[in-house]
């Protein structure tokens, strides 16, 4: 079994983020990380590969330093690396990015392809439907849990109430969210590996990627404005007195939280 | 001047057990000082990490690294929870290097996987009632029998001798007395479910709330031919040299300590208002920070400096028990004036500044006291002490 996991390099969720003139994010701004819930699609594909065996890879689309991220997932134990880096990539919205990472997957080859459900930067969580479609491969989101049996993957969709059990055939994608696991610490000893894994680099022509359909150019989004979110005004405060009781369910309700 | 500078796997580790600390430990820590209880999850988790392994060659199941590398780790969990620092430096510098600095291959064999996996904890047994800094004063007896040793006496002040993960108890004995009467000293492992050995109830500590300490009872403990670790009479020598490098670990955990105090006060002095801005803004504020940046940094670079030399093969018992002494008074002072930038609040027991005000005191006295390491920096420098 060949596992396929993308990351993605972001900028540090904790650090104050920027905009620039063009309303796009300021990249250089932040310190930049490896997305968090990439690490928990990093953590499913390890737990597989420990209970089936095979091999993981770790496969990033971003400018260079995005091989910090996929190092990041070699240093929790995934086997090898992939970036794919081309200055024609740049202003790539989730359309270009899920064809440039279809691409790539094919090219690599895979049996499964796991991912984070979401980006703390863009937050659209549409780049794994996107992948599979290009794919034409079934795709699984939102899973909690996942198990392998033979060519099928089923999974644990989380819903508002519960969970759904959805199963596809193989090869597949697998989008996971947080209550998946909890994602290991690099140990010494995996740092240290790490540094001796290798990282392919690909380009948009050995893929054989058109550069015209991808980029700025290839982009059907556009961000015409952008305007920071407004603050938090001040909150209710409410008394600790019988009346306080009705205060709430009226609040609650109001919001159509009960 | 020896080169202290970290790899990029070394400053890699420094980061991911900071992220550690930040996220696993200290939102626990609090609660486990309140309750006085050992924080297993945390352990389980620093075991995951490889953490109990770092200083050990992965023949072993280490991780590879060295003892500077375990030190790193140790700074960066005492910055916000001293307990889970020294449960981590008991069970790697004392519970498992003397086994393999010093134990047989059968011996390493049976002790290491457990204790370098941190799937089990190893503890010390040096101090006792009549003997501390003055190690020669020691009562515990080993004596000889047809199938090995009985050992009698009580141990106390045991770090990790009495959690349900313990397996391991090594312990200082007199098997002997030479000629001018002073004691030999031969060392033990004794596993932790030896009939004979009680482990008696758990002191009521000033700090240090989470980490394991027991007084221990041998009343004619059994032990096999093969529980002597190194020769028969290393046991000071051996144990002193488990100590210098001990040193090196609890500078760097007092250093973590005093870094943790600066850490709080910069927060806390920014945010904090009196007379119309952030206190931060008095100089009296600012100067003590400063003062506790000085004494960190300071701190710091001591135990790098020391734990290089070690790595590099050089004499560094002086450098150590510079470094243990600094450390030790930094973490002291530190806590002292950050408790004072937090006024009232400092003396909270829920504020970390006044957890690191009650853990610090022991930093002073623990793997030998800042007298011993004034004794044994004059005594390198050649004066009677
Ligand atoms: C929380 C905790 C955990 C511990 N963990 C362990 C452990 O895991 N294993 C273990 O073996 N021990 C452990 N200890 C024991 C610790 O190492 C001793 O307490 C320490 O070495 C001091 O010994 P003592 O308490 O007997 O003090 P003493 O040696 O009696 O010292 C009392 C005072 O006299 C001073 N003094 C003594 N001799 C001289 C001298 N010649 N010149 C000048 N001043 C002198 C000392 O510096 C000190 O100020 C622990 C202690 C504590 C509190």
């Amino acid at each position: 079994m060949k596992i396929v996991v993308c990351v993605k390099q972001v900028p540090d969720s904790w650090s104050e983020r920027q905009l620039r003139a063009d309303h796009r994010l300021d990249r250089d701004a932040a310190e930049r990380v490896i997305n968090d819930l990439d690490t928990y699609a990093v953590e499913a594909a390890l737990q597989i590969v420990e209970q089936h065996g095979g091999e993981t890879l770790a496969l990033s689309m971003g400018p260079a330093s995005a091989e910090e991220a996929v190092r990041k997932a070699l240093q929790m134990g995934v086997d090898a690396g992939a970036v794919v880096t081309d200055d024609a990539l740049a202003g790539s919205d989730a359309v270009a990015t899920a064809r440039v990472l279809a691409a790539a997957i094919a090219s690599l080859g895979a049996d499964l392809v796991v991912m984070g459900v979401e980006s703390t930067d863009a937050k659209m969580s549409v780049v794994p439907a996107m992948v599979a479609e290009v794919l034409g491969w079934p795709m699984l989101t939102q899973a909690q849990a996942l198990s392998i049996d033979g060519a099928t993957a089923t999974i644990e969709r989380q819903t508002a109430t519960g969970h759904d059990v959805v199963q596809a055939d193989l090869p597949a994608v697998v989008s996971v969210v947080e209550k998946f696991n909890e994602p290991r610490y690099p140990s010494f000893k995996g740092i240290t590996a790490a540094k001796k894994k290798t990282v392919d680099v690909l380009t948009l022509a050995g893929l054989g990627v058109d550069p015209t359909t991808v980029g700025t150019a290839g982009s059907p989004t556009s961000v015409a404005a952008a305007q920071p979110a407004p603050t938090r005004g001040a909150g209710v405060i409410v008394d600790e007195d019988p009346a306080a009781i009705s205060a709430l369910v009226d609040f609650l309700a109001e919001r159509r939280l009960v | 001047m020896i080169d202290t500078r970290l790899s990029e796997e070394q400053q890699a580790l420094q980061a991911e057990v900071a992220r550690f600390a930040r996220e696993v430990v200290a939102p626990v820590a609090a609660h486990h000082d309140e309750t006085k209880t050992f924080p297993y999850a945390v352990v389980e988790q620093m075991a995951a990490m490889g953490l109990f392994g770092l200083p050990f060659p992965e023949e072993h199941g280490g991780m590879g690294g060295d003892y500077l590398t375990l030190c790193l780790a140790i700074e960066e969990l005492a910055r916000v929870d001293q307990s889970v620092a020294i449960t981590l430096e008991a069970a790697v510098s004392l519970g498992a290097m003397p086994v393999y600095r010093f134990g047989s291959d059968e011996q390493k064999r049976r002790w290491l996987p457990e204790l370098v996996s941190g799937s089990r904890l190893g503890a010390f047994g040096l101090t006792e009632s009549g003997a501390g800094s003055d190690v020669a004063s020691m009562r515990t007896t080993a004596t000889r029998t047809a199938s090995g040793w009985v050992i009698n006496g009580t141990k106390e002040f045991i770090t990790n001798s009495g959690t349900d993960i313990t397996s391991l108890i090594t312990v200082c004995a007199v098997t002997g007395r030479k000629d001018d009467g002073r004691p030999v000293l031969s060392s033990f492992l004794v596993p932790a479910d030896s009939a004979g050995l009680t482990v008696e109830p758990a002191y009521s500590k000033v700090g240090w709330h989470a980490s394991d300490t027991h007084p221990l009872t041998f009343a004619n403990v059994e032990v096999g031919e093969d529980a002597l670790l190194g020769a028969e009479g290393r046991g000071y020598s051996n144990f002193l040299s488990i100590l210098d490098e001990g040193r090196i670990a609890i500078a760097a955990l007092a250093t973590g300590a005093a870094q943790g105090c600066v850490d709080e006060s910069i927060k806390y002095a920014q945010q904090r208002e009196a007379f119309g801005r952030p206190i931060a803004g008095f100089q009296s504020i600012s100067f003590m920070i400063a003062d506790m940046e000085a004494r960190t940094e300071t701190a710091r670079a001591m135990w790098h400096h020391a734990a290089a030399r070690m790595n590099a093969g050089l004499p560094y018992k002086k450098e150590a028990a510079i470094a243990k002494l600094v450390a030790g008074d930094a973490a002291m002072q530190n806590a002292r004036a950050a408790t004072q930038i937090h006024g009232g609040y400092g003396f909270m027991n829920e504020f970390l500044v006044a957890r690191h005000y009650r853990d610090s005191k022991i930093l002073e006295v623990g793997e030998g006291t800042s007298e011993v390491q004034r004794m044994i920096i004059a005594r390198e420098l050649g004066l009677p002490s």
